[in-house]
């Protein structure tokens, strides 16, 4: 029965694109990975995609105003809620950055001058990696509204993929933040693994994100990164995982060997003077020994 | 009664798809004629929000009495349904559109509250 | 002056240095930090101050009359967002949805759906001596930070004087957010680090601040933890460098209990007043 395992952290830069690439190179044969940090998708970097195969994306709409047909009349100016429109040299103009695709203005434009067009916000791709295993990662474009969409496309994809070639596991790099992203990624996991790190900052956004998982009631655990950083604020976590009922994997103490990992392209499972490569095994090995419980 | 039943293909053999609102067709079955309608979700599914909502609209539109799905649906999603008076019932996602349909049959789906 | 801090990728040093600048500005002269990361705002636990104010922000959503109501269906039909939904007698709104364009409530033939406050976050504002401290976030549930950021920066137009120093800590990425954060900024800092990551996100960055078309700089965080490619980077686009602020385990810890960092590394003071001495050749250069 395949297992679907989303990495999440509210807060940025606590190490959850490191973890997860790591899992997905243990996992080997086993797995597809999934990258759903569309926005600053950085997990290809460790794992070596080959782009095999790649789409364009779609999700909402951008409006056009057809210079030729456009008398100027100005009736779009004034509904546009986002000041989408502007008079350059005469000629009124739709701002991409700015228009929301509402449709407003195409409605009412007296001589139809405005088209809805169907906005590109990026392509979507499956890609072999350094294992041979599929990653079904994505790239937004600048600007674009992240509405979720593009990483509910990605994840079904990867399903699909998991589907058909009877893998065991899906394991997603999360969305950060608290928003639809984030809801979207969690959607259809079966276990979540929260990475956080012991500073004021880090147990803040863990919280925060938490109560976007207990809505969905999905079990979970947490990997305190940089855990030797602070005695005090780890205890705080650890009171609160126990609080929450959330699994305390392990702890990884500070270590620098991540960095220079990823300045060779490898995660650090792969870095061979690594100590801390082994206890992220080890964490890997909690994980899939904890879903095979919960079941 | 018509029945929908979330599905990810058109047979009754097919998988059910275990989402609402992103499900790919609506297997609808009419029981007092036993007439078999499909219906593409396909739409609903390029919307960037409000998906399950949409759904809900169509199957209001299909005058749907009970839904047969996996997970069930979201918030927005229910309260359409619910204000149809669509009675849903959830747990088969992972069962073919017949297993579904005859597990509902015997009451061992639960109602979603 | 309004100068926007941002970065490609999250955990970078945004907030860091932001809460730090601005602490380091309000030594010597009035400043405004302003957080519009509204989904996750941190800089208040790096800061104290008094409650100043604090109001409740809102967004308008249509709101249904039944009494007016002809269920003719066409609000249904203009809502480009799945926010609009009509059955059996009835038209709900669904408020998350809603991107406020008016649409459904202006084109209405018999005016029933007026548009209505709803809350979508908070707004507060704090005081230390000098330096003002606005921060704003936004409701769990609530999908669209860019109504908040656009709000919170309306108010601070409004309350603080033209010619008063605003820092801006915008949300992390390169999403429309980000875009709403910056565009009205007049010098944009990009904060990074020597990394893989840190670079692919650079670059990123980079090319959303090109579509603003602002003036902005690079500030390198934890200096020498991995390699130099984000100089080279940096240094083959032509984009200055303000400063660097090294990789320091005792600066991992002040922060992590929340504490500022300037006052006690003189390498954070010394990066601040790097950056200080840019911004003040900037505004003058501005200002003849």
């Amino acid at each position: 029965m395949m297992k679907e395992i989303v990495i999440i952290s509210g807060k940025g830069g606590t190490g959850k694109t490191s973890l997860t690439a790591s899992f997905a190179v243990l996992g080997g044969q086993d797995i597809v990975a999934a990258d759903c940090d569309v926005d600053a998708a950085d997990m290809h970097l460790l794992l070596q995609p080959d782009q095999g195969r790649s789409e364009e994306f779609f999700s909402g709409q951008l409006a056009e105003i057809d210079p030729d047909i456009c008398t100027q009349c100005g009736a779009c100016v004034t509904i546009c809620r986002y000041n989408a429109i502007s008079v350059i040299d005469g000629k009124h103009q739709v701002k991409p950055l700015d228009c929301e695709g509402c449709g407003y203005c195409a409605r009412i434009c007296p001589v139809n001058a405005i088209s809805n067009i169907d906005n590109n916000v990026g392509q979507w791709l499956i890609s072999e990696i350094k294992t041979g295993s599929k990653m079904v990662h994505a790239s937004m474009k600048v600007g674009a509204e992240n509405s979720g969409k593009l990483v509910a496309k990605v994840k079904k994809e990867a399903n699909i993929i998991a589907q058909n070639e009877n893998k065991s596991f899906i394991i997603v790099d999360g969305s950060p933040g608290v928003g639809c992203p984030v809801v979207s990624s969690l959607s259809g996991a079966d276990y979540v693994v929260f990475v956080t790190e012991p500073t004021v900052s880090g147990l803040h956004d863990l919280k925060r994100v938490f109560e976007l998982v207990d809505k969905f009631k999905i079990p979970s655990g947490c990997i305190i990164n940089k855990a030797d950083l602070n005695n005090d604020k780890n205890d705080e976590i650890r009171t609160f995982l126990n609080d929450m009922r959330i699994d305390h994997i392990i702890d990884l103490p500070y270590d620098e060997s991540f960095t220079k990992a990823m300045t060779q392209g490898k995660t650090i499972v792969e870095y061979a003077k690594s100590e801390i490569g082994s206890i992220v095994e080890k964490s890997w090995n909690m994980i899939k020994k904890r879903i095979i419980e919960l079941n | 009664m018509n029945i929908a039943l979330t599905a990810k293909g058109k047979t009754w053999d097919s998988a059910m798809d275990p989402r609402f609102g992103r499900t790919e067709y609506f297997f609808i079955l009419n029981e007092d004629n036993n007439e078999v309608k499909i219906i593409d979700n396909s739409e609903a599914n390029q919307e960037a929000h409000g998906a399950g909502p949409k759904a809900a609209q169509k199957l209001y539109e299909e005058k749907i009495n009970i839904l047969i799905t996996g997970n069930g649906p979201g918030g927005n999603a229910l309260s359409v349904l619910e204000k149809a008076e669509t009675k849903i019932y959830v747990g088969a996602g992972n069962m073919t559109v017949r297993e579904a349909y005859e597990a509902y049959k015997s009451n061992q789906l639960n109602n979603f509250e | 002056m309004k100068i926007a801090i941002a970065s490609g990728k999250g955990g970078t040093g945004k907030t860091t240095l932001a809460t730090n600048l601005s602490s380091y500005f309000a030594e010597t002269k009035q400043t405004v930090l302003v957080d519009l990361d509204v989904e996750e705002p941190n800089s208040k636990l790096f800061l104290q101050g008094d409650l100043i104010h604090h109001e409740e922000k809102y967004k308008m959503i249509p709101e249904w009359d039944p009494t007016s109501c002809t269920l003719c269906g066409l609000c249904r039909k203009v809502c480009n967002f799945n926010a609009i939904t009509q059955i059996l007698d009835e038209i709900m709104v669904f408020p998350e949805l809603c991107h406020g364009c008016y649409a459904c409530s202006e084109l209405c033939p018999v005016g029933a759906l007026p548009m209505k406050p709803k809350k979508m976050g908070v707004l507060t504002h704090y005081k230390n001596r000098d330096l003002s401290f606005i921060e704003s976030k936004l409701d769990i549930g609530e999908e669209q930070a860019v109504p908040l950021i656009a709000q919170t920066l309306e108010y601070v137009d409004r309350v603080f004087p033209g010619d008063i120093l605003k820092i801006f800590d915008s949300p992390p990425g390169t999403s429309c957010p980000v875009i709403e954060a910056t565009k009205s900024a007049d010098f944009i800092i990009l904060v990074t680090e020597p990394t893989p990551f840190g670079l692919h996100d650079l670059t990123l960055a980079v090319e959303t601040i090109r579509e603003i078309g602002k003036p902005f700089a690079v500030v390198i965080n934890r200096f020498g933890i991995g390699d130099n490619k984000v100089e080279q980077y940096c240094h083959k686009e032509k984009i200055p460098i303000i400063a660097k602020i090294p990789n320091q385990r005792k600066i991992a810890e002040l922060y992590s209990e929340g504490k500022l960092l300037f006052r006690e590394i003189p390498e954070v003071r010394s990066a601040l007043e790097a950056i200080m001495e840019y911004i003040d050749t900037l505004y003058l250069r501005r200002a003849t």
